[in-house]
């Protein structure tokens, strides 16, 4: 009994929320008073047309760009001025619109890489390369994990794209994150990959946190819990899928008329 | 799809197999061609030769495994020129304790000089390392240590571990040789090594490196240290080659010499500035004593480069059907 409420409370817990959170590009306000909770064990979903600030969002969150005004709190600890690898290391680990592969790397070294770090094996410029193969057990769990298995000694750059996204997300996982935001996981993704990359989300998620911009709309409502809806740099929408998705505001948002 | 890629994979496994051994074979000609050479060629101009190879290694640590390109490492040869020639002359330091004062000097130089340079990016990380590089020359000919205009002449070689003659160019050769392959075994273990790795993830994808947590401009500065630190080994074993350091070697045609050797012989391989500097030590050995201006040549070669063999010698030879068979393979 009070085990079950205990993994309730876990459930529910935020551990990334902003507040307030704006940027402006001189006169122009990309996102505007943007007030986002992030749960632990949820697919949370950006969503909104081109142009609404997802990615903006996401570079605030993580970082890569300062806010003009506004707070951010990841696991407690308010982070609006910490530097982004500072904030990789607190456990929030992103992923990019653009594939983010090592290109030349073998599919292996793009794993090791990122390895590399968690067990403190970065800065020893006297050892030879064959001192990272003690990563290779745990390199290959996650290989296996997303299905790269036959692809593990190809350079990066020779996958296909989807499978690059599937790499890049075996590299994130391997910082075993607490909080992941991917930017669209799945743009250009063949229909195999997107149920790959779903299932592997939806396990992910079970121990972490997720937020993900995403487009395709059959995706977010079969795997997001939870929906926030930008349009014009301001929170349109809130909730569920279902309920988003009959917001008559968003319905407008998205295809220009009401009954669309 | 996934079928493609890996038939395409593994022919990369067995042909880099290939390209180690072909290496193997090569590193030992090579030595061998190293050793014997005094009998041939006048060992200054071997010695000569070996140091600006080493600085052209230096900096190809920095430009073809970092991605930065420096335009003040003259800075580093020319300052550890200055600081073994002090040392050796002045304080009677021993050879391998002068050569030593200059890299620890040149590495503090180059931390200095990345502190202020490795925030900025391209042009501007360019422009920052030829700005403090130019005040370190008038630093330089101020000093009063340096001799300013004069620079510091007759330096002794001193006997090396107090009992071997440097004075006798054989001994100095084979010296100069030694501390050359040394540089070369460190900065080979250094590119490829777990610190390497990461330098080469940055160079791939630096906001993605970022994104995984590595302090990007730690890693950066630390490459930039190394790279100091043997252009100044380079440039110790130089003042004592030549007996002398002048503000020629902190100048900044100094250290645009070393990005001509480099880009020459080839940037991203491990012996292409070796190459480089070979072919520029020449051209300047022998246009010295002809009419030619050495300056337009070099120009022109330059140019030439630029607009036909972008991969410099090196590189293209990989990238040749020759250097494909053989198992080589040019990155990037």
């Amino acid at each position: 009994m009070a085990v079950a409420a205990t993994a309730k409370q876990e459930e529910s817990r935020v551990v990334l929320s902003a507040r307030g959170l704006s940027k402006s590009f001189g006169a122009f306000m990309a996102v505007k008073n943007v007030d986002l909770d992030v749960h632990h064990a949820r697919v949370h979903a950006l969503i909104g047309p081109n142009g609404a600030g997802k990615t903006t969002v996401f570079n605030l969150l993580t970082k890569f760009l300062q806010p003009t005004a506004g707070s951010i709190t990841l696991l407690g600890t308010d982070i609006t001025k910490t530097p982004p690898d500072r904030i990789a290391r607190m456990g929030l680990v992103r992923s990019f619109q653009i594939s983010a592969v090592f290109p030349h790397l073998t599919v292996l070294d793009n794993v090791r890489v990122a390895l590399q770090r968690t067990n403190g094996l970065s800065t020893q410029f006297w050892l030879p390369v064959s001192s990272l193969d003690r990563l290779n057990a745990r390199a290959d769990e996650l290989i296996e994990s997303v299905g790269l298995k036959r692809e593990r000694n190809a350079l990066a750059a020779d996958l296909s794209y989807g499978r690059k996204r599937v790499l890049e997300i075996a590299t994130t996982l391997a910082l075993d994150p607490k909080v992941l935001l991917l930017d669209e996981p799945m743009a250009g993704m063949g229909q195999e990959d997107i149920g790959t990359v779903s299932n592997i989300i939806r396990e992910v998620a079970k121990t972490r946190a997720v937020l993900m911009v995403e487009h395709n709309l059959s995706v977010v409502a079969d795997i997001c819990h939870h929906v926030t809806v930008l349009q014009r740099g301001e929170i349109l929408a809130e909730g569920d899928y279902a309920t988003v998705s009959q917001d008559p505001r968003v319905r407008t948002a998205y295809m220009g008329t009401e009954e669309a | 799809m996934s079928e493609m890629t890996q038939t395409a994979a593994k022919p990369r496994i067995e042909r880099s197999a290939t390209a180690s051994r072909t290496y193997t074979i090569f590193v030992i000609i090579g030595l061998a061609a190293l050793i014997l050479a005094p009998m041939f060629f006048y060992p200054i101009f071997l010695m000569k030769l070996l140091c600006f190879a080493l600085f052209a290694c230096a900096f190809n640590l920095l430009l073809g495994y970092t991605g930065l390109l420096s335009f003040g490492h003259a800075t580093f040869f020319g300052g550890a020129a200055y600081f073994t020639a002090h040392v050796v002359k002045e304080w009677g330091f021993p050879p391998e304790l002068g050569i030593l004062t200059g890299v620890v000097g040149a590495a503090l130089l180059g931390l200095v000089m990345g502190f202020f340079a490795i925030r900025r990016q391209g042009i501007y990380f360019a422009m920052i390392t030829l700005a403090l590089s130019q005040m370190f020359f008038f630093f330089c000919l101020q000093a009063e240590f340096t001799q300013g205009e004069d620079g510091i002449q007759s330096v002794p070689r001193g006997h090396l571990f107090g009992f071997i003659d440097l004075n006798s160019s054989t001994n100095m050769y084979y010296f100069v040789l030694a501390v050359f392959l040394i540089g070369m075994v460190i900065i080979w273990r250094f590119i490829n090594s777990p610190f390497g790795m990461i330098l080469r993830s940055i160079r791939e994808n630096e906001p993605r490196a970022i994104s995984l947590g590595y302090s990007v401009a730690r890693y950066k500065l630390g490459a930039f240290v190394m790279s100091a630190a043997l252009a100044g080994l380079a440039g110790g074993l130089k003042s004592l080659v030549f007996q002398f350091a002048t503000l020629t070697d902190v100048a900044w045609q100094m250290s645009g010499e070393v990005i001509l050797m480099t880009l020459l012989g080839g940037i991203g391989t491990l012996i292409g500035p070796i190459f480089g500097a070979g072919l520029v030590v020449t051209l300047q050995n022998y246009l010295a004593t002809s009419q030619f201006p050495v300056t337009i040549v070099t120009g022109v070669i330059f140019m030439v480069c630029v607009l036909v063999f972008r991969r410099g010698i090196i590189g293209e030879f990989y990238a040749s059907r020759l250097g494909r068979k053989l198992g080589f393979e040019h990155r990037r």
